[in-house]
């Protein structure tokens, strides 16, 4: 027999200092706060820069750049909160592109058919991913990685490396813009805060999101209160292969085009980055779809000012890659500090 | 024994890994309203006994009725199913969410109607009451039920797991070395969460290493020794020193006296 475990927790006076700094780390912690600090600050360095950001039609196309990799973000959003990731979201993405505009310029199905098939495709892919992760127990890096590829060669596969324009005006309508008091609006644009609000419901107000923070939170724990952990992980890849699609739709819209070049540079990373930029820890269980939205804007103010300001596209990677490790970075102090 | 008929009963319980028999006919009942405790050494079969009386493992052989019905636990789920709640030593919560929550973790409440069917809505502020009302009840202080609770200590978060199997169990609970990774205050509160658990009328089972607590909460006291239940004593029978000696296998003679005093006819 052991003796019983005695560890006894020293009592601390707490100083002002400790319960200021206890403060700081509360307000910091709080998932939102640093996102937001953080675009204020970086709006507030390109108005004082450029004369030109500060205005609505900038703003305006700020967000109508945004909205691809915000809704790419979303089902990010879900598949990190369960401790996961997904490499292949944009190369889904672009496959659900390539689908819809063929099957619609080359093949003459109908626009909205079309459109249901390339979203329909993209969910196909999330259903791979998920039912590979929940199955086979294969670590989402690697699995995304394979299917990231896949999506890749079929693209390119299924297009002949052919790009499709003259889209029928169905494919089109989310580029479209309507104006409120002088400012144009992108459908799009509008599209993708209805969907971040549906997110931000389905996370915070239902059982299922509840379920989705607890697996990435404490998978033990989640299995053992009777949660179903293999159909919360099935339904989250599902859901993103589902935006996906969504933003394969948008992309359409916004570029008139069928590109099988399209989402291969840029937008993989920038959801990713928009994620954690938001505050969702890659360790799982932490974070939030606001904070995504927040960090897929930061992600565009910091591209659109880079440009306005005449800094080099190259030099737009290297931001972005510091951003992400600083976010990184801080979600893993604040994981330590919490361990 | 005055009780009349047991809660949960274990006949001839037989589980073995490859060569290791972890349990060799092991026996066991629960009564309504007592504390039982298992103790053991390590490997003398406690923690493979409650896993399969809370379903986490299902026996070779043998069999467990609960109510004296048949039944086969063959996941925690359906031991749950049947009122069998289980309280686990490595805090089995959600850290990043709040009490609330996490009482209802798995469990949620939804609005009734439309908002709750349709648009699967949460009743938060249901869920919020009931679990400030059910923490009052086992006197569990806690400022807020709306935080998270990783900012909880060890004590409270335990106090929370308690709380939740209570609130839960129909039948019976099972703590597997609740205190075990606690310190002495919060150990203190936890064990008095346990008596007032039995107070409201919930048979518990409990694992533990610390005799002292052991011999504190326990009404009976049964001692595992190679995959067997070797004996079944009282704290008013029998002494620390005791039970250890039986339970390391050093009274030998003491076994068949202890076993016929004390084990109920079944």
């Amino acid at each position: 027999m052991r003796p019983g475990v005695v560890s006894e927790e020293p009592v601390r006076p707490v100083t002002t200092t400790q319960r200021s700094l206890q403060l700081a780390r509360r307000v910091l912690g709080t998932p939102t706060v640093g996102p937001f600090i953080a675009l204020v600050l970086a709006m507030a360095f390109f108005t004082v820069k450029s004369d030109n950001f500060l205005q609505g039609q900038n703003l305006s196309l700020v967000l109508q750049q945004v909205m691809v990799v915000g809704v790419l973000a979303i089902g990010q959003t879900f598949v990190i909160l369960t401790a996961g990731i997904d490499l292949s979201c944009a190369t889904v993405m672009a496959f659900g592109q390539i689908v819809m505009t063929k099957l619609a310029v080359v093949n003459g199905v109908n626009p909205l058919v079309a459109i249901g098939l390339g979203i329909l495709a993209c969910v196909a892919f999330g259903l791979l991913n998920g039912g590979l992760v929940t199955s086979l127990k294969l670590p989402a890096f690697i699995v995304t990685l394979g299917t990231l590829n896949i999506a890749f060669a079929l693209t390119h596969v299924y297009s002949n490396d052919e790009t499709y324009s003259e889209l029928p005006s169905q494919l089109l309508f989310f580029g479209r813009t309507f104006t409120i008091r002088g400012t144009e609006v992108t459908y799009g644009v509008v599209l993708m805060f209805v969907l971040f609000g549906i997110a931000w419901y389905a996370l915070t107000q239902t059982a299922w999101g509840r379920h989705v923070y607890t697996v990435g939170d404490n998978l033990e724990a989640a299995r053992l209160m009777g949660i179903k952990v293999s159909r919360v992980l099935l339904s989250v890849y599902v859901l993103a292969g589902l935006t996906y699609g969504i933003a394969a739709l948008l992309l359409v819209g916004r570029t008139e085009l069928g590109d099988p070049n399209a989402g291969q540079t840029t937008e993989n990373l920038d959801a990713i980055t928009a994620v954690v930029l938001g505050g969702t820890s890659l360790f799982g269980g932490r974070g939030s779809v606001i904070g995504t939205l927040i960090g897929a804007i930061v992600v565009g103010v910091f591209r659109n000012g880079l440009t306005l300001i005449g800094v080099e596209v190259v030099w737009q990677y290297f931001v972005t890659g510091v951003l992400v490790i600083l976010a990184v970075s801080v979600d893993q102090l604040t994981h330590r500090s919490r361990a | 024994m005055s009780s009349p008929a047991p809660i949960l009963e274990a006949r001839g319980l037989y589980k073995r890994y490859g060569q290791v028999v972890a349990l060799d006919g092991a026996d066991f009942e629960l009564y309504p309203g007592e504390i039982v405790a298992i103790i053991g050494d390590n490997g003398a079969g406690k923690s493979t006994l409650i896993k399969a009386l809370s379903g986490a493992l299902q026996p070779d052989d043998g069999e467990i009725r609960l109510d004296g019905q048949h039944v086969r636990f063959r996941t925690p789920a359906d031991a749950r199913r049947a009122g069998i709640e289980t309280v686990y030593q490595d805090l089995a919560v959600a850290p990043s969410l709040d009490i609330a929550s996490n009482i209802f973790l798995g469990r949620e409440a939804r609005y009734g109607g439309p908002l709750g069917l349709g648009l699967r809505l949460l009743d938060k502020r249901r869920m919020r009451r009931e679990a400030s009302t059910h923490l009052a009840e086992l006197r569990i202080g806690i400022q807020s039920i709306s935080v998270p609770v990783e900012s909880l200590s060890g004590g409270q978060r335990q106090g929370v797991a308690v709380a939740r199997a209570a609130k839960w169990a129909r039948r019976l609970a099972i703590m597997d070395e609740p205190t075990a990774a606690l310190g002495v205050n919060e150990t203190r509160q936890v064990l008095d969460q346990i008596l007032r658990v039995r107070e409201r009328g919930l048979p518990v089972i409990i694992i533990s290493h610390d005799m002292p607590h052991v011999f504190e909460l326990a009404d009976r006291i049964l001692i595992m020794r190679l995959g067997k239940r070797v004996a079944v004593v009282t704290p008013q029978s029998h002494t620390m020193s005791e039970a250890v000696a039986i339970m390391t296998g050093a009274t030998q003679a003491e076994l068949e006296q202890a076993m016929t005093k004390d084990e109920p006819e079944a």
